[in-house]
């Protein structure tokens, strides 16, 4: 495939004081795909994320959007951009309600200043019949409420409200039973069938070859390959996120 | 499919009602009880408890503490605290009485105007200290009370006593309303606001997301109105309705709208949920912190006005004695959390009305000062226990 990725990170580092959690990775995502991110834990996965999602900036690289160099400040301009991301640590305010959690940041507005709950019920309403999400009582409860799973439905259904262009999940079925994850990797699928760019990080490998085209490992920071889905199997991805060639020996790495 | 929340029947919504008291979720109904139970125990003791002129006396005296509990409630639902409220309060008097004394005195309006900008302009100083170098809150505002206590000694000098001639701001805690005009203000205001709450009932019935039962609607309605009336009739018995209650009201109103009804308020319980979760939604949690302290200064100065009206002056015991805990004491009481993101505006209200009827009637009972603050004491610590153990009743039946 020729075309050019949504988003190209290309060269990214990222470290927290003495600990070199990113070392210049290079990373793609293409409309109409879902692209796997795996590794160990504390391969840099979540970090990886949380630079697009400009949480914190990256140390240095660059990262394209849409083709164009873009600089990612803070989470507004994030989502200015099209980039919505369902955390790991869900980052939901447990005191508010569902609808209250699902348009933080982004409330309807009706006359001046004042909130159009009316709207913003219905739209979650809709948002959440759309993605099968029958199990919440109502979306009036406080989030601290519900379960596990609802409280990742909920951040799923927050992620996906938006018209957005890339929808980074990590980890969205760490916590789920066997039919509400069933119900995200359908959901995955058709958010790439519909011609978004997905970025999909778990641990669960026949989770990843179920719904991805494309499956970027990590390892202690750094870049090891790129597979294509349909071209490679389990054991080789294993083999790469536990053993994979790192192209820059570790504690060579300048920082220190 | 997700309940949205059509339409519950009566028997329904009163079930939905039962079910979240046996949780744990009490709302407002312990600390009714413990105003009936205080009303009854000083109605027994000292037959001038009950009465109108009493009645009145009790909106006068709370209504300091309450517009500064409005600023508190605020504060704690970011999960923060200021203590510097009692003498920013102070502060604000000060400037404003020094501002209107003969014979260069300014106009009242532009004295109070300035006086509450300058008490605004406070809370952003503090505020911006807290967030720009991650202070903890409890210090810098403890800095604050220290710093606004001595600038109110420096402003007043020794001993000395600022008398307030200016008849509108001595108006504010000591004008009372004609009996008509009592009746117009206050009924009119309570029918106003009861059609409100009908209609944007009936807006939402229309799109289809109504929740509370027609009746229920319309009893609460009629329970307003109700209330207004009998407020107005035992006022007008006494000098009538005062207008720093009518002032109060309309506090409570707008500041309970800019909570629970705009982006503002939203974030502000956002942060004070998890304030991780708002920055990640692109709130700008530093604006709204510093907002925030910027809006419990006003209030405090709001409340230093309304208190030195009421004394028609200020001294060098402005913001002191009791006035910081007392107002902290209120919104906690009323219901808010100290560790944020849970309250309500109304909380102020209702604190303040508990700490007021306590010393008001241990004040007809003639007892001292220490058995005021023991009594007070004991009422907080009773306020928060029966939150702690509802909170309890709410996490073992899985609500919470
Ligand atoms: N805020 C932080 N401060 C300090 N170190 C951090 C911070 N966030 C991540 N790290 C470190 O960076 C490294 C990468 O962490 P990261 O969370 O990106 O791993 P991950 O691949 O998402 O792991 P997991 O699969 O467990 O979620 C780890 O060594 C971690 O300790
Ligand atoms: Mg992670």
């Amino acid at each position: 495939m020729a075309q050019e990725p949504l988003l190209q990170l290309k060269g990214v580092s990222k470290s927290f004081g003495a600990v070199q959690a990113l070392y210049r990775v290079d990373f793609a995502a293409y409309r109409g795909e879902v692209m796997a991110l795996v590794g160990d834990n504390g391969a840099g996965k979540s970090t990886l994320i949380k630079g697009v999602a400009g949480i914190y900036p990256f140390d240095e690289g660059e990262v394209y959007f849409d083709g164009q160099p873009v600089q990612i400040h803070n989470p507004r301009e994030a989502s200015a951009l099209g980039i919505e991301v369902v955390y790991q640590d869900l980052a939901l305010a447990d005191n508010l309600d569902v609808v209250a959690n699902m348009f933080l940041g982004r409330e309807m507005i009706q006359k001046p200043w004042r909130l159009d709950e009316a709207a913003m019920e219905r739209k979650a309403l809709e948002t959440l019949d759309s993605l099968a999400v029958t199990t919440i009582r109502s979306v009036r409860q406080p989030v601290a409420e519900l379960s596990g799973g609802q409280r990742q439905s909920i951040a799923v259904a927050k992620a996906v409200m938006w018209n957005s262009k890339l929808v980074i999940l990590d980890e969205p079925t760490a916590a789920l039973g066997v039919a509400q994850t069933r119900q995200v990797l359908d959901l995955v699928r058709r958010l790439a069938d519909n011609g978004l760019a997905v970025v999909l990080i778990s641990h669960n490998l026949h989770d990843i070859f179920e719904v991805a085209d494309r499956i970027t490992v990590l390892r202690l920071g750094q870049n090891v390959k790129e597979f294509i889905a349909a071209d490679t199997t389990h054991e080789e991805v294993v083999h790469a996120i536990t053993a994979g060639a790192l192209r820059h020996v570790p504690g060579m790495v300048k920082n220190g | 499919m997700v309940l949205g929340g059509k339409s519950l029947s009566l028997a329904g919504y009163f079930r939905e009602y039962g079910k979240r008291i046996r949780a744990g979720d009490l709302g407002a109904l312990p600390i009714i009880l413990g105003l009936l139970v205080i009303a009854t125990i000083f109605q027994t003791l000292n037959q001038n408890y009950l009465t109108p002129r009493n009645f009145v006396n009790l909106i006068l005296q709370m209504a300091g503490i309450t517009t500064i509990a409005i600023g508190v409630v605020y504060v704690l639902l970011l999960g923060e605290i200021d203590l510097s409220i009692s003498y920013v309060s102070a502060v604000a008097a000060v400037f404003m009485t020094m501002r209107l004394r003969p014979p260069d005195g300014w106009p009242w309006f532009v004295a109070l105007i300035a006086a509450l900008i300058f008490a605004a302009a406070i809370g952003f100083v503090q505020g911006l200290i807290i967030t720009r170098f991650k202070l903890p809150s409890f210090v810098v505002t403890l800095a604050g009370f220290l710093i606004w206590n001595g600038v109110v000694l420096i402003l007043i000098g020794n001993g000395g006593t600022v008398i307030i001639q200016d008849p509108v701001i001595i108006g504010i805690a000591n004008y009372f309303l004609p009996a008509l005009w009592g009746w117009i203000v206050v009924v009119g205001g309570a029918i106003l606001f009861a059609a409100n709450r009908v209609m944007s009932w009936n807006t939402r019935r229309r799109r289809g997301i109504a929740s509370t039962p027609a009746l229920v609607v319309a009893l609460q309605g009629l329970a307003i109105i109700l209330a207004a009336v009998v407020v107005v009739s035992i006022a007008n018995q006494d000098r009538g309705v005062p207008f720093v209650g009518i002032l109060l009201l309309i506090l409570l109103v707008g500041f309970t709208f800019l909570a629970e009804r705009t982006p503002f308020g939203r974030y502000v319980y956002a942060i004070g949920g998890n304030a991780e979760a708002a920055r990640r939604a692109g709130i700008q949690v530093q604006r709204i912190r510093v907002l925030v302290f910027m809006i419990s200064s006003f209030m405090a100065g709001m409340g230093g006005v309304i208190l030195a009206s009421r004394l028609r002056s200020v001294d060098t015991a402005a913001g002191g004695g009791s006035l910081m805990l007392n107002s902290i004491a209120a919104a906690v009481i009323g219901g808010t959390s100290l560790f944020g993101g849970s309250g309500r505006v109304i909380s102020a209200f209702l604190g303040a009305l508990v700490i007021a009827s306590v010393e008001n009637g241990m004040g007809l009972l003639g007892l001292s000062a220490g058995v005021k603050f023991v009594v007070t004491g004991l009422v907080l610590l009773l306020a928060v226990l029966v939150d702690a153990i509802s909170r309890r009743g709410r996490a073992r039946s899985g609500v919470a």
